[in-house]
């Protein structure tokens, strides 16, 4: 099977992006802490736009439960989600550098995965771990960018979903109320709206764009 | 006064971790700026909020 050549990728992204914010997205690189149905997809557009390099960061391994809304496909149910997403974005982009961290991050040892990163992507389903992740960037690293995100779950209006920029390094997306503790469930198409968000607000800060 | 997400509250002169004894919010879900620097949740005790401090609370719902 042949697959296009890195030039004529990018070729095809700089005629999309131009040629100096595709110079910027090339270079970055963003860390994406879980891998559910925020952090899959926002790794696919990334991947897609042709990001520099990927950090992904999980612990957990593909579920029945997760294929609804999850960048995953059947046959790689119990397979651990950091290799599962790999594959699938090698087969999407072929070209973009990947590194993947199975572990579950926390308060102690965050910072020795996200350091490389000139962005990161929370993108936890717990919200203690949501909260524990923005502390611990915004407290840790004074030159790193931190896009949240915060209710996402149910059949609630696209226009609901919304991105703020808390601080100058805080962005958050999502409708800050639909809680999937409270028996709403998350469905793929509002799920990938926020996601789209934050995807589309990490582009926008690589390029130089740090209004939302 | 104080401005906490956009309303005006008689908070000053309390610390952090008093004024936020005094909402709803499930502390181990927030996340906390002042004046746009993170707050780190070992100094909530000690953080002493003043007449004009800008605070933003940021309390995070499950799902993702």
């Amino acid at each position: 099977m042949s697959i296009p050549s890195e030039d004529s990728m990018h070729a095809a992204l700089v005629a999309r992006h131009g040629e100096q914010n595709q110079k910027k997205i090339s270079a970055a690189t963003v860390a994406i802490c879980g891998l559910g149905g925020i952090g899959s997809n926002v790794a696919v557009s990334l991947a897609r736009a042709g990001i520099g390099r990927l950090i992904l960061i999980d612990f957990d391994r593909v579920d029945v439960t997760n294929l609804h809304r999850q960048q995953y496909k059947a046959a790689q149910v119990g397979q651990l989600k950091t290799q599962a997403l790999r594959d699938n974005l090698r087969e999407i982009a072929p070209y973009v550098d990947i590194c993947v961290h199975n572990v579950k991050l926390d308060a102690d040892n965050a910072a020795d995965y996200l350091s490389d990163a000139d962005i990161v992507c929370e993108a936890f389903d717990n919200a203690e771990c949501k909260a524990m992740l923005a502390e611990c960037v915004l407290a840790q690293f004074k030159d790193k960018y931190l896009v949240a995100c915060s209710g996402m779950a149910g059949f609630g209006s696209v226009n609901a979903i919304t991105t703020r920029r808390i601080s100058p390094r805080f962005y958050l997306s999502g409708d800050l109320k639909s809680d999937v503790n409270d028996g709403i469930g998350l469905v793929s198409s509002r799920v990938m709206l926020c996601a789209a968000h934050q995807a589309h607000t990490i582009l926008r800060i690589i390029i130089g764009l740090t209004d939302v | 006064m104080i401005k906490v997400n956009q309303n005006y509250v008689d908070a000053a002169g309390k610390t952090l971790a008093e004024y936020l004894g005094t909402t709803s919010y499930d502390i181990k879900r927030i996340a906390v700026e002042i004046n746009g620097q993170i707050v780190p949740k070992a100094e909530y005790a000690g953080t002493l909020l003043k007449d004009g401090d800008v605070v933003e609370v940021v309390s995070f719902v499950g799902g993702g």
